[in-house]
């Protein structure tokens, strides 16, 4: 697939800003998002395949814009969705519950 | 790499991960437990030190050095390093002619059995981009100096293979134990993007660094 996720190559994306003692995750839901994705990929819900290729489906300002793990919070959403595991209309059910919950 | 939207829309990314976790749980899909022992196992066992082990043993023994070069599936595996993001290895060994550096240009594919996960730089668009294009000014960026006759070259990761970079064994380290050497193989040295510790006291700034990042 030919798309903003083919970086190799490309010029004007700037310097390689490497962190030195990098924690393995920097939020709370990165390792969450994580562990998300290796219990549903274990849950065979999806392939690698799969998975990747939905990330390749964002949006490419969205994916160039985001942090890591929200290609795999997208990833993770868009085929739980698409296989019928869960709907859109409840994970925003979700979404707006805890939102309010937490104001 | 520090991500510029950190901070506006994290809040709105975290809420979602914790509503896409309580609606799996609830479905009895996901057991949180489960997510905590996973977590965990990624966070606090397996990384470099993983590598670091598989490095040293081929510096000191040259019949599984040539086992990892012919199946370094199978030679990994012998040190207990198997499973997923490292079902099918290849490694590549750095000489006096040739650095071997490693990218995924199309996303983030690493060898987790023995590097553990990626550092954000590794998964970051300039590494990705730049590292086929401009090898050398990374590694200078990294400060790696490789001189120019010596060959740089850049293997591309898929999802079904995942490299490691065989570094060179520093130069007075003959004395050295497995033990003590595995304590000189850096995370990047693995990936390409540095060099193994040297055995001086007085290393460069950048050995400083790694060592304090170990």
């Amino acid at each position: 697939m030919n798309g903003a996720h083919d970086l190799g190559g490309m010029h004007g994306l700037g310097p390689v800003n490497a962190e030195a003692n990098e924690p393995v995750f920097h939020e709370e839901w990165e390792r969450r998002m994580f562990g998300l994705f290796i219990a549903t990929f274990a849950g065979g819900h999806f392939n690698v395949d799969q998975f990747r290729h939905a990330i390749e489906r964002m949006n490419p300002a969205h994916y160039l814009d985001s942090p890591y793990y929200e290609h795999w919070l997208h990833s993770c959403e868009t085929l739980l969705v698409e296989g019928g595991v869960i709907s859109r209309t409840e994970l925003e059910a979700r979404i707006a519950k805890l939102e309010k919950e937490a104001k | 790499m520090v991500h510029p939207r950190h901070n506006a829309p994290l809040s709105d990314t975290a809420l979602r991960v914790k509503a896409l976790e309580s609606l799996l749980v609830e479905k009895g899909l996901v057991d949180p437990r489960a997510l905590d022992a996973v977590i965990d196992a990624y966070e606090n066992k397996i990384g470099p030190h993983n590598g670091a082990r598989v490095v040293a043993r081929a510096w000191t023994d040259s019949a599984y050095k040539r086992r990892l070069l012919e199946d370094a599936t199978a030679a990994i595996a012998e040190l207990g390093y198997t499973g997923v993001q490292g079902e099918d290895m290849v490694v590549v060994e750095n000489t006096p002619e040739v650095h071997n550096m490693v990218v995924c240009t199309l996303c983030s594919c690493y060898p987790w059995p023995t590097l553990g996960l990626p550092p954000n730089w590794y998964k970051s668009a300039p590494y990705r981009s730049r590292a086929v294009i401009d090898p050398r000014g990374v590694l200078h960026e990294f400060g790696v100096a490789v001189p120019d006759t010596t060959e740089v070259r850049v293997w591309d990761s898929n999802a079904e293979l995942r490299y490691l970079v065989l570094p060179l064994r520093p130069e007075g380290t003959e004395e050295m134990t497995e033990d003590e050497l595995a304590g000189l193989v850096t995370r990047d040295s693995m990936i390409g993007t540095g060099l193994p510790k040297t055995r001086s006291v007085g290393g460069s700034a950048k050995a400083e660094s790694q060592r304090r990042r170990k």
